[in-house]
């Protein structure tokens, strides 16, 4: 029973985290097509950073994470610019392989700047369990799920309610119409990369006290990232957060009463699944083609 | 009848593209469909061409029902088209655009096309000349050898119609063949597509050119909103005062 | 000349020239850079005549290389099968796994194709890695026998070099072959306009299948070719940096061009070997490379080399 209460909890843990993985995939999906293959990259990049600016600077904790998710907001930025602009019409294909690029590109850098070591970043608030309602639960628990719901609402808030959110959803809902009423699409396209890789390095901060960071955790919680966002579908946010949660508490199941030499598996076979029998995911919409 | 539809309804989620359309096209004819922006005249083509499934109704190729066929087996039976955003293969050359009209046509397999058994060699050399052929019929054998993307607009179009028509088809459905061409390549449209006629095939034209479509059409079909208003002799269509109104906007 | 024969010269040029290399080199450490070169080529061959013939990407085909390499070596060591069947064997496998998952994973498109393969992918080697019963798991499999034929056993480089050059360039032959064919025209088609090629009558699905199912056995054959020239096989041969390091010799080399394929591979075979001075240099510079040739130069480096050859005819004509 124990066990079983460990799991759920590193299940919820890491599935909050796909979660918000999984939403940066889809607000850059949704404002410009792009599946981007680098986001998991932005991911990496929170975690090394904060270690960086808190544990070799000797930053204190918050400056340290806003420090950076600024500098993984500027990447995104940089790379809209410098690689996704100008292919703006290009074929699907050769925009993955930029993304591919890039995030081969970005991994690299890190590799050479801090080596090839992992890393712990230290707990937010220390190690102490706490004991609530006769379990126990890590500090850092509560703070991934503090944060993802806190990113969860204030993306709505943004979404739904500011004149800024509103113009990014009607982008992804029609480009050309948007651009007609006077919508500056590029800047959304620019700023969808921005809030992606800006939440990305969110996740990957809150989660690197837990699973250790190094230069190349950004290929493995990217895809979960995107399994999670599949699982969901892309059209939904809610899906999402559901479908990071399914995701994460199957893996956590999984690893724990069947092996956990699998674990990774799990998460690509779910992707598969769902893929083959319903691509536009668990809770999406689906739509026609254009011909 | 060669060509018939009946009862086709196409809803896009809220949005009803086509309410109840049934139509039949003569065999040997040229039938025009005509109707305003958004009529629906291109989601019908797609629906008979198997690129998208209808919500309702039922497509028929003499006489057999072929709802639901998918496009592949449609070209196989004979039924092909043009597109109203010109669809090449724009990095092949123009002559091999024609040539991968014979596809159903011809075929070596995988292991004779890799080893170049005799066979395919004889096969190859016959695509060739037939799609030269097929150039020759649109006055494009000149730019045989050029890149598909590289053709100006115009000759596009009719890069289009010798592809469609190296498939032998019985049908050839054409989405709006003379939208942005000039006076003059229009003239040669609608010489070709009498030919086209000629030669024995039925032809199914989506036009906003009305010159073009009460020039050379036997019968004309009037859609509007997705609903069929009315079909006749381009006689008929002009004088009816339901189609002046439905193009004027006023209902 | 006309284009035909060109074509046949050219051919029969670099075949020439890659069987005579060994006369002339006889440094061991030379001819075995060359033996990868080869086994690359033949991926880069085949994972491009899914991606820049038929425009559909595979993230995951190291798996397939891998399925051969395992096989070869499983079956040989294990059951001491004849390898040469072996080799057959695998390649069969390896083209009815291809098969098999083509049908559901070809019908999705673009990044979701990408994402699905690399999926596939990484599936196969969490499976290499975890059976250690089988494939020794993380610590690999020795022992793999080389292959014999007659009384020459291919244990050393100059035979190993003939055995898969002579493949390669086989597969080179045969793979023009088919892009100039009406198979080959069908996936340029698919390439540029799935719903045209469709409408023209193409079973743009099944040909898909097909020559995923063709890119895997080819693979496959690589792979088993790998191990019994290295003797020697472990997971990390066949994970996704492979995958993606095979993208990248197919868009580096050319998209949709044989000899781009040979290039490619040639190129980021023996990249890693100068820049053993700057170790860790290679992913920065892999990424770069895509990210430049893709945007500066969509055809490979094969169509500027192309281009010069073809001003220097120009030149020579000139005179
Ligand atoms: N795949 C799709 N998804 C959603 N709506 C669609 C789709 N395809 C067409 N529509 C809608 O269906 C309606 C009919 O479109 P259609 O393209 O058939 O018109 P049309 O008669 O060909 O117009 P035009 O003369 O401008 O070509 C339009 O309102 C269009 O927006
Ligand atoms: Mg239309």
């Amino acid at each position: 029973m124990d066990n079983l209460y460990q799991y759920l909890l590193t299940g919820l843990s890491n599935g909050a985290i796909y979660a918000l993985i999984g939403f940066g995939f889809a607000i850059i999906h949704n404002a410009t097509g792009i599946i981007n293959f680098a986001q998991g990259e932005f991911v990496m990049l929170g975690g090394m950073l904060a270690l960086f600016f808190l544990v070799f600077c000797g930053f204190p904790l918050a400056p340290s994470i806003i420090l950076s998710i600024l500098i993984a907001t500027v990447v995104g930025i940089i790379f809209e610019r410098l690689a996704i602009r100008p292919l703006k019409n290009a074929k699907p294909i050769r925009l993955i392989i930029i993304t591919i690029g890039a995030s081969i590109f970005i991994r690299g850098a890190a590799m050479l700047i801090w080596g090839k070591d992992t890393h712990a970043l230290p707990a937010f608030s220390g190690n102490d369990p706490l004991y609530i309602a006769g379990a126990t639960i890590m500090p850092q628990h509560l703070w991934i799920f503090a944060v993802t719901i806190l990113v969860i609402f204030s993306s709505r808030l943004f979404f739904n309610h500011t004149i800024i959110g509103k113009a990014m959803r009607a982008c992804a809902y029609n480009a050309q119409a948007a651009s007609l009423v006077g919508i500056d699409v590029r800047i959304m396209v620019m700023l969808s990369f921005s809030i992606s890789a800006a939440i990305g390095s969110l996740a990957g901060i809150i989660i690197a006290p837990l699973t250790m960071t190094s230069y190349d955790v950004g290929i493995m919680l990217g895809l979960k990232g995107f399994c999670a966002v599949i699982i969901g579908g892309m059209s939904s946010g809610l899906g999402t957060v559901m479908g990071g949660l399914l995701l994460g508490l199957l893996e956590a199941l999984g690893a724990g009463f069947i092996s956990a030499g699998y674990k990774d598996a799990i998460a690509f076979i779910i992707l598969l699944l769902i893929l083959f029998f319903r691509p536009e995911g668990l809770f999406g919409k689906k739509e026609t083609e254009r011909v | 009848m060669i060509l018939k539809v009946a009862n086709i309804t196409k809803a896009f989620g809220g949005l009803t593209a086509l309410d109840d359309v049934s139509l039949g096209v003569a065999t040997g004819s040229i039938t025009g469909i005509i109707g305003p922006n958004g009529a629906g005249k291109t989601t019908l083509f797609n629906i008979i061409t198997g690129l998208y499934t209808q919500t309702s109704g039922e497509v028929y190729l003499e006489n057999k029902k072929i709802s639901f066929f998918s496009p592949e087996a449609l070209a196989a039976l004979g039924l092909v088209r043009t597109f109203q955003n010109v669809e090449l293969f724009g990095q092949m050359t123009v002559l091999e655009n024609v040539m991968v009209g014979s596809h159903t046509k011809s075929s070596s397999g995988f292991l004779s096309c890799a080893f170049k058994f005799p066979r395919q060699i004889k096969e190859e050399k016959l695509i060739r000349e037939k799609s030269m052929r097929w150039l020759e019929f649109t006055d494009l054998d000149d730019h045989a050898e050029m890149r598909a993307d590289n053709l100006p607009f115009g000759k596009s179009r009719l890069l289009e119609i010798s592809r469609a028509m190296a498939l032998e088809p019985r049908v050839i459905l054409m989405d709006e063949p003379a939208a942005g061409l000039n006076s003059r390549e229009t003239l040669q449209l609608a010489k070709l597509i009498r030919q086209i006629k000629e030669l024995g095939i039925t032809v199914v034209l989506v036009e906003h050119d009305m010159d073009l479509v009460m020039d050379i059409c036997e019968t004309i079909v009037v859609l509007n909103l997705g609903k069929k208003l009315t079909q006749g002799t381009p006689r008929e269509i002009q004088e009816n005062p339901a189609v002046i109104s439905a193009y004027l906007g006023v209902s | 000349m006309t284009k035909e024969k060109r074509q046949i010269f050219v051919f029969l040029i670099f075949a020439l020239v890659l069987l005579t290399i060994p006369f002339l080199l006889r440094e061991s450490y030379l001819l075995n850079v060359l033996v990868f070169i080869g086994i690359h080529t033949m991926l880069a061959v085949a994972l491009n005549l899914l991606l820049g013939y038929a425009g559909q990407i595979s993230l995951g085909h190291a798996a397939f290389f891998g399925i051969g390499a395992y096989m070869s070596g499983i079956l040989t060591t294990r059951f001491a099968l004849d390898p040469w069947l072996v080799i057959i064997l695998a390649a069969l496998s390896a083209a009815a796994i291809a098969f098999i998952i083509g049908f559901p994973i070809l019908k999705l498109k673009g990044h979701y194709l990408a994402m699905a393969t690399l999926g596939f992918g990484i599936i196969f080697y969490i499976i290499f890695n975890e059976t250690v019963g089988w494939t020794g798991g993380p610590s690999g499999l020795s022992g793999i026998p080389n292959l014999q034929i007659g009384g020459i056993i291919f244990d050393n480089d100059i035979c190993n070099y003939y055995l898969v050059w002579i493949i390669t360039i086989a597969v080179m032959l045969l793979s023009i072959n088919l892009s100039q064919s009406r198979i080959g025209r069908a996936l340029r088609a698919v390439h540029d306009s799935e719903v045209a090629a469709r409408v023209m009558g193409i079973n743009a699905w099944v040909l898909k299948v097909q020559i995923f199912t063709i890119s895997a056995f080819i693979s496959a054959i690589a792979g088993s070719l790998y191990a019994h020239t290295m003797t020697f096989v472990s997971p990390t041969s066949f994970g996704f940096n492979f995958s993606v390091e095979l993208v990248t010799m197919v868009v580096v080399g050319g998209l949709g061009s044989i000899y781009g394929s040979f290039l490619g591979a040639a190129i980021l075979t023996v990249l890693p070997e100068f820049l053993r001075v700057f170790e860790d240099f290679d992913i920065i510079i892999y990424g770069l490379m895509l990210i430049l040739i893709n945007m500066f130069m969509p055809g490979g480096l094969i169509s500027g080399f192309q281009l010069l050859a073809q001003k220097v005819a120009l030149k020579i004509k000139g005179k």
